[in-house]
């Protein structure tokens, strides 16, 4: 039970966990504490004074506070804190009508138009325009006109002009989870579209709702305020923006009328403000939270070493030519987070690549292969940094330069191959402004020659028709293409290392078994190191020359491909090949386990 | 197997979706697509991103606009079954999906997704929870998992409860979509060993849906190749993944690599040898 609630805190959706983690939130419970005090005052607080909130007496016009009028008389010598007390509730109530109107048609309209895409979404999406362009206290003054003067009326058309807010909210928001494979799931199973909307979809809204409710109420509150301020509310019923109304008519005589409501006013606004940023602090840090834990390795600038121990002691830091490329030793990354604790997720990992050498880095998810791979670019996603250990190249060891000195490595030097082709690509510049960039940068091409080398290097990775490619945006070229288009630009600045994350993971068989043959020919071509971080062994058969196998950030073995392909002296190798289909029996059982339950 | 009537017969099925515009064509995800599953039997759909596989398997559900073309389970026709037929159906028809992490609705427990088709189908929560409890030791998570929310779990272990709650009801047929292909090595073959287990225990057919040409070997008694919304060979498992006939199947075959060098260096040989030759037919 205390994991599950450890657990929830840190869930996105849940009510329970958002109230969890504003309770922690000094500010959000003082606010909290405020509205509390004010929604009692309206509700308890005309039972407890005895005045009546319209009883004029002349012996009390603008009395200064006494025993009987605890904050003195107003201008028509009414008790003040009687005034206050009723017109909270009014004010409130008015606020209330606007929100629950808002409320009712914005989350059902969204609920409905997110769901169902067709023609309710299309007149609504078009209504809510239509209702957003309207200039509000405009149409809330001629309906006055229209209807005469009823608070009433007025929150309920105001709640009407502030429903687009909760709509699009939730619309947007049931757009994203209409999707989810769970939806799916529960269709699959026969439950009705509204156990899965109450289920299943207003889990993930409700959170979000409750912020918006808090500030659409200081909305709703504030054009109350005025519009009775202005004088064409219902001076019938006491409400805050009249009595300021009325206190402003004396504001040379008795300015002190102004201070109460205004200060019901700005407490009540300013607690709902405090309380929805509070909340969507809440909101976003579990969010973030759990985006981390999927986190995609995408490397984040700007890491620093914690400590910067270079070992000098290790034997193995032989002196290397210059050619020889890279020599990771010792290599110790770690990550720490918010609470400070800090994981290490590579051990003492040490290899090399040689200039015009391909190394493979085999493991499976978690056994640290892709940060091992980032640290010799020094490109860490931000919390990690390397703690210990060196990576040499060219007599340097880049674990200990300085940023700057890293930038003129990296691309020149070692070049950068991603896992996901697609959101390596900036979808708002066209390809060849992205390929342009570093050659000019870098290599200090002009931009006509910059030009001419890009559509060389276009046509060097088999891309069919260069120029057409080169003037298209991202989203214009198949998944293949792009990850050809990247490794174009990885080899754009002639470096000697390349390093490749995955670079066909994400493609399909037939466009990895091309996109290999590109790169082998290129590495051949310039004879460039490779250091390709994979999970299969087809890709380190098919391109390696050597490969490191990698289990929980150690490598457990490294050798020739062959070797370990062959006679694997690891038995975590062992049981990753083991696990391979290629060569089994079809239908036929792979692991132990799998064998112990056929008793079942 | 052929002797008994098939259970899922699916016949000249095309799969169409609405087109952006008004005057652009509806994008044809599947044309004219035969296929047919026996009893006990796994049927192995096999094919790139985008020939329309997941397409396949998500009609059969219902879950995709089934423009023409019929399909019939166990001698209904359900191409265009409503919610309340698609409710009966659940029983004997079930899903797991390729994403474990999306097919799992993060802020329920296991214990309420297991639950979600039993009480759909008006079990009473008591025996809905002693229903967990077996599912879970199906297959082979702790008992406790029931209480504890998806997060908790690894990809592999969130695969078993989206394979259990496929399992909830007893079903005949259950539409695998890429169920091991975010999965990795040694997870995937314990995955794969489950799968086959259950068949054994159960009987259940499968159409297993995946773009890997040995994972499909490995579990189909028969394979069905999709390219752009056809099938181009049907056959045999080991006669299709093995020997086969059409130029695009061989070019799938020889793409995948093996984990030796030699052996791919001829593979690659020979896949080198076919483009070539397909390029001179071209010309």
């Amino acid at each position: 039970m205390t994991t599950l609630e450890a657990n929830n805190s840190l869930l996105p959706m849940g009510q329970g966990s958002l109230w969890k983690r504003v309770k922690r939130d000094p500010l959000a419970l003082m606010s909290l504490g405020l509205l509390v005090f004010v929604a009692l005052a309206a509700v308890l607080g005309p039972f407890l004074v005895p005045h009546d909130p319209n009883q004029a007496s002349l012996g009390s016009v603008l009395a200064p506070p006494s025993a009987e009028h605890l904050l003195g008389g107003d201008t028509a010598g009414r008790d003040i804190l009687a005034r206050l007390l009723y017109a909270s509730r009014y004010s409130l109530l008015g606020a209330l009508i606007a929100l629950g109107t808002a409320l009712i048609l914005g989350v059902t309209g969204g609920l409905i138009a997110g769901y169902y895409p067709g023609w309710f979404d299309g007149v609504s999406s078009w209504l809510t325009d239509l209702i957003m362009a309207l200039p509000g206290v405009i149409v809330l003054l001629a309906a006055r006109a229209v209807i005469g003067p009823s608070m009433w009326w007025s929150m309920f058309i105001f709640g009407i002009i502030l429903a687009p807010s909760f709509f699009r909210l939730v619309r947007s928001l049931v757009h994203g989870v209409r999707d989810e494979l769970y939806v799916d799931a529960a269709k699959v199973s026969g439950v009705s579209d509204f156990s899965i909307v109450f289920r299943h979809v207003l889990t993930v809204v409700r959170a979000p709702i409750i912020i918006q409710m808090s500030m659409v109420s200081v909305i709703a509150i504030a054009v109350q305020a005025g519009l009775e301020f202005l004088g064409v509310g219902d001076m019938t019923i006491p409400t805050w923006g009249s009595m300021l109304n009325e206190a402003y008519s004396k504001i040379y005589i008795a300015p002190q009328g102004l201070i109460w409501p205004g200060a019901m006013i700005a407490i009540t606004c300013s607690a709902l403000v405090l309380l929805a940023s509070a909340m969507r602090d809440a909101l976003e840090r579990s969010r973030g939270a759990s985006r981390s834990r999927r986190r995609k390795r995408g490397p984040a600038a700007g890491n620093t070493r914690l400590t910067s121990t270079s070992v000098s002691e290790s034997t193995r830091s032989v002196e290397t030519p210059e050619s020889s490329a890279l020599e990771v030793i010792d290599l110790q990354v770690a990550y720490d987070d918010e609470a400070g604790r800090i994981t290490t997720v590579v051990h003492d990992v040490s290899f090399s690549v040689a200039r015009g050498e391909v190394v493979g880095l085999i493991g499976e998810s978690g056994s640290g292969k892709t940060q091992t791979a980032f640290s010799a670019l020094r490109l860490l996603p931000a919390g990690g940094s390397i703690i210990r250990g060196q990576v040499r190249w060219k007599g340097r060891d880049l674990a200990a330069l300085s940023e700057k000195d890293m930038e003129g490595i990296r691309g020149t030097q070692i070049a950068y191959v991603p896992q996901e082709p697609m959101s390596n690509l900036d979808p708002s510049f066209t390809i060849g402004s992205q390929l342009m960039t570093p050659l000019r940068r870098r290599l200090g091409l002009s931009r006509a020659d910059a030009r001419a080398r890009s559509l060389d290097l276009l046509d060097r990775v088999g891309i069919p028709n260069p120029k057409r490619t080169f003037e298209a945006y991202p989203h214009e070229v198949s998944g293949g293409m792009a990850q050809r288009i990247l490794i174009a630009g990885a080899v754009s600045c002639d470096p000697e290392l390349l390093i490749a994350d995955e670079p066909t993971s994400s493609l399909d068989v037939t466009v990895q078994a091309d996109v290999l043959d590109l790169l082998r020919d290129l590495q051949q071509e310039r004879n460039l190191g490779i250091l390709l971080v994979t999970h299969s062994f087809g890709v380190v058969a098919d391109i390696c020359d050597r490969v490191a196998v990698m289990q929980q950030g150690r490598i457990v073995e490294d050798g020739p491909v062959r070797t370990i392909l062959r006679r694997p002296a690891h038995d975590y190798t062992r049981s990753l090949l083991a696990a391979m289909l290629q060569g089994r029996e079809p239908l036929s059982m792979l692991t132990d386990t799998g064998e112990e339950g056929t008793h079942e | 197997m052929s002797e008994s009537p098939p259970l899922l017969s699916v016949d000249s099925l095309v799969v169409e979706y609405p087109a952006k515009g008004i005057l652009t064509r509806p994008f044809r995800a599947l044309d004219q697509v035969s296929i047919s599953i026996g009893t006990g039997e796994t049927l192995g759909l096999v094919g790139e991103s985008g020939s329309g596989k997941t397409t396949l398997g998500r009609a059969v559900l219902g879950l995709a606009p089934v423009a023409s073309g019929s399909v019939m389970f166990a001698g209904t026709e359900i191409s265009h079954a409503g919610r309340r037929q698609r409710r009966s159906l659940s029983r004997e028809l079930q899903v797991v999906f390729q994403d474990p992490y999306s097919s799992l609705n993060p802020s329920l427990t296991v214990g309420e997704i297991l639950a979600e088709p039993l009480s759909v189908q008006g079990v009473s929560k008591v025996d809905a929870r002693a229903r967990v409890k077996e599912l879970l030791d199906k297959v082979r998570l702790p008992s406790d998992a029931a209480n504890r929310l998806p997060r908790e779990f690894s990809g592999g272990q969130r695969q078993r409860v989206a394979i259990a709650r496929a399992l909830a009801l007893s079903p005949k047929l259950i539409v695998c979509d890429e169920p091991v292909s975010a999965l990795d090595l040694s997870t995937q073959a314990k995955v794969l060993d489950l799968f086959l287990q259950i068949q054994r225990d159960t009987g259940v057919s499968y159409l297993f849906v995946s773009h890997d040409l040995d994972v499909v070997r490995h579990v189909s008694h028969r394979v069905a190749v999709l390219y752009r919304g056809e099938i181009v060979e049907e056959g045999p498992a080991t006669r299709v993944t093995e020997r086969p006939e059409h130029p695009y199947t061989q070019r799938l075959l020889l793409a995948s690599p093996v984990p030796d060098p030699d052996a791919q260096a001829q593979r690659r040989a020979h896949r080198k040898g076919l483009a070539v030759q397909r390029q001179e037919q071209e010309h």
